[in-house]
């Protein structure tokens, strides 16, 4: 492959994932004109939370960024490896849960080792989380699609069990954890900033996952069994069932390690409703973003905004913050309709 | 269970609560025999619900029951657009139409009811008993004072079974099913075999959403459905694609949900989130199960 349709490929990704989101936008303020609404002032509300300031851009969109990076580069793995992985959610769960019960254990630990303990526990609870539909696909040949989907209301039950049980806080008055100590959090990018250490960690596995994909026999392996699992067996002579499930099993990992940098980085204990659906915006996030580890950053923090300024527009112009699943949903569609032309 | 009266009341409620989930589970078989899957029928009993519960508030139960399997219907229609008439990852297309109808029934209901519908409260179907069969020993009490919604279930089963497999429609939707480039060899046209079967499948959806409101609830509140959809097709697969298996399926799953309602009330020691995880959980064994040893129609997913 040549370099110049490289950049064909790469140019008519973008121009394509722009025209996605232009018609998902489109679309909303035309459902927001149907249902009544002001569309001028809500949309006013909608920029104004993602980018009307320095500020609003960095605390808002690009802290509402980090976890969809690091979900959407979750899901690319998965699907580069044909394993769609729709339970996102519920890793992220186990692994904010894991995050929070470690992020109380550490008492006084220097901050680096503090926070990596953290990361690595929500990781693990993330591949543990995962390893249940790992097995029921490599030994009943149960498709991960429905049972990832149906674990995300398991991890659910299990928050809500955590912070009206065992994780409570210790005045148990409030549906929510203690705070994790010190050690365990992530340091805020700049004084009075709500940015976090973890979006340079997000940007920096996207780097990492690029590498790994593009430049490694791992990532080759992966990609063959994604493309063409027969071909590879056959030709590649691949264990392409062992392939996937490890694709599978990391993909859940990362998930995971998203839960661990929310309550690290942001929340700093466990709460109900800790996510507003991240695990299923990342799957539009990774879509849109054509499965391309440095698209998919650009795509997260378009989504990230569009996350920021659904809460003020929710705020402010008094629309359900829900509206913009609306916007997920179509861009969703509308890049399906263009991979399968390519295809 | 000491108390007799408590295992009529958990077989009633098992009933009762298992009647979305089997509308559901129906119509989703007959779409998968015929070789597509769509997880899009969470969104359908989503909008089902909303069209139950917004025909009832304007013009009674009747109208709910009809504005909600017609909204069933209009998202299966969206999904078929994109699965079968465009060819999309069938997968992917039915959980984007999930996302977009759970956005857009939050601002509707946010725009008819006021924030988030709160305080809505709708009239619901009454247990019409049905003369002669209530008075039998057990059965009466469960099975035959039930909604009109329930017996409407009943009616459904076997006509699907018949359906499916005594009529030359049921034959060219299971031949789709199985191999669409047979059956298009043989003269079916799959495309618009598939699209009938998404419909039926949607439009049943959509009654399953309208009877979760208008038989359970009374009220439609965000994303209310909460993965029934998602479980009746777990529940197609344990009933191994057959409607008579799958009535059972769902009562065993209309049962795991009721058990909630009694250990809640009963004050054990046992965390109440563990039973509202159980169907959940009992879905992902039952895929276990199922699955291995019964392999669903051979062209599931794949676009013909």
């Amino acid at each position: 492959m040549t370099v110049s349709t490289r950049q064909g490929e790469l140019r008519r990704d973008i121009s394509q994932a722009i025209g996605a989101f232009v018609v998902g936008m489109a679309l909303l303020a035309l459902f927001l004109l149907v249902a009544g609404f002001d569309v001028p002032a809500s949309l006013t509300a909608l920029w104004h939370g993602a980018f009307g300031s320095w500020y609003e851009f960095t605390s808002a969109t690009l802290v509402r960024a980090t976890p969809l990076i690091i979900l959407g580069l979750a899901f690319t793995l998965g699907a580069k490896a044909g394993m769609l992985n729709i339970g996102m959610e519920g890793q992220f769960a186990a692994g904010a849960i894991a995050a929070t019960w470690a992020g109380l254990q550490i008492g006084n630990a220097p901050p680096l080792i503090g926070v990596t303990i953290t990361l690595v526990a929500a990781g693990l609870a993330g591949a543990v989380f995962v390893s249940i539909p790992t097995l029921l696909r490599a030994r009943f040949g149960v498709t991960e699609v429905i049972s990832t989907l149906l674990l995300n209301f398991v991890g659910a039950a299990l928050v809500s069990w955590m912070v009206t049980g065992p994780l409570q806080e210790p005045t148990r008055s409030y549906p929510q954890s203690s705070a994790i100590g010190m050690a365990a959090r992530l340091p805020h990018l700049g004084a009075g900033s709500r940015l976090h250490a973890g979006f340079l960690f997000a940007v920096f596995l996207a780097l990492l996952l690029f590498i790994l994909l593009n430049v490694t026999s791992w990532g080759f392996r992966i990609r063959a069994v994604g493309a063409g699992p027969r071909a590879a067996a056959i030709i590649g002579r691949m264990p392409v069932a062992g392939i996937g499930a490890w694709a599978l099993l990391w993909s859940g990992a990362l998930a995971g390690v998203g839960g661990g940098v929310e309550i690290s980085g942001v929340s700093y204990a466990l709460y109900q409703n800790l996510s507003p659906g991240y695990g299923f915006t990342a799957i539009a996030v990774a879509l849109l973003g054509r499965l391309r580890p440095g698209l998919v950053l650009v795509s997260a923090i378009l989504f990230g905004a569009l996350e920021a300024g659904a809460a003020a527009m929710q705020r402010d112009a008094a629309v359900p913050a829900v509206a913009v699943q609306v916007v997920e949903a179509v861009v969703i569609l509308v890049m399906l309709l263009s991979m399968r032309r390519r295809a | 269970m000491s108390d007799p009266i408590l295992p009529v009341a958990f077989a009633a409620a098992a009933v009762r609560v298992g009647t979305p989930l089997a509308l559901a589970a129906i119509g989703e078989t007959v779409t998968e025999k015929s070789g597509v899957i769509n997880l899009g029928i969470e969104g359908a009993m989503l909008a089902g619900a909303f069209g139950g519960a917004a025909g009832a508030f304007h013009g009674g139960l009747a109208v709910g029951v009809v504005a909600g399997t017609v909204a069933g219907l209009i998202v299966a229609t969206l999904f078929a657009i994109m699965a079968i008439g465009a060819r999309a990852d069938q997968v992917i297309a039915g959980t984007a139409i999930t996302l977009g109808v759970t956005g857009l029934t939050g601002l509707l209901a946010q725009q008819v009811w006021g924030s988030a519908g709160a305080g809505l409260s709708l009239p619901t179907f009454p247990a019409w008993p049905l003369p002669v069969l209530e008075a039998a020993p057990f059965i009466g009490p469960v099975f035959f004072r039930q909604s009109p919604l329930t017996y409407a279930c009943y009616l459904l089963i076997p006509a699907t079974a018949w359906l499916l497999f005594h009529t030359r429609l049921g034959l060219e939707i299971r031949a789709s099913g199985e191999s669409s480039a047979s059956a298009a060899a043989a003269g079916v046209a799959v495309g618009r075999t598939r699209t009938l079967a998404t419909l039926f499948g949607g439009a049943c959806a959509g009654l399953a959403g309208a009877s979760l409101v208008l038989a359970q609830v009374g009220t439609f509140t965000e994303r209310m459905t909460g993965g029934r959809g998602f479980i009746a097709i777990a529940i197609v697969a344990l009933g191994r694609w057959h409607p008579w298996g799958v009535a059972i399926a769902s009562l065993v799953f209309g049962g795991a949900t009721a058990l909630q309602y009694i250990f809640q009330a009963s004050g054990t020691v046992i965390p109440y989130q563990l039973f509202i995880a159980m169907p959940y959980l009992l879905a992902l064994a039952a895929l276990g199960v199922a699955v291995g040893r019964h392999r669903g129609p051979a062209g599931l997913g794949r676009p013909h």
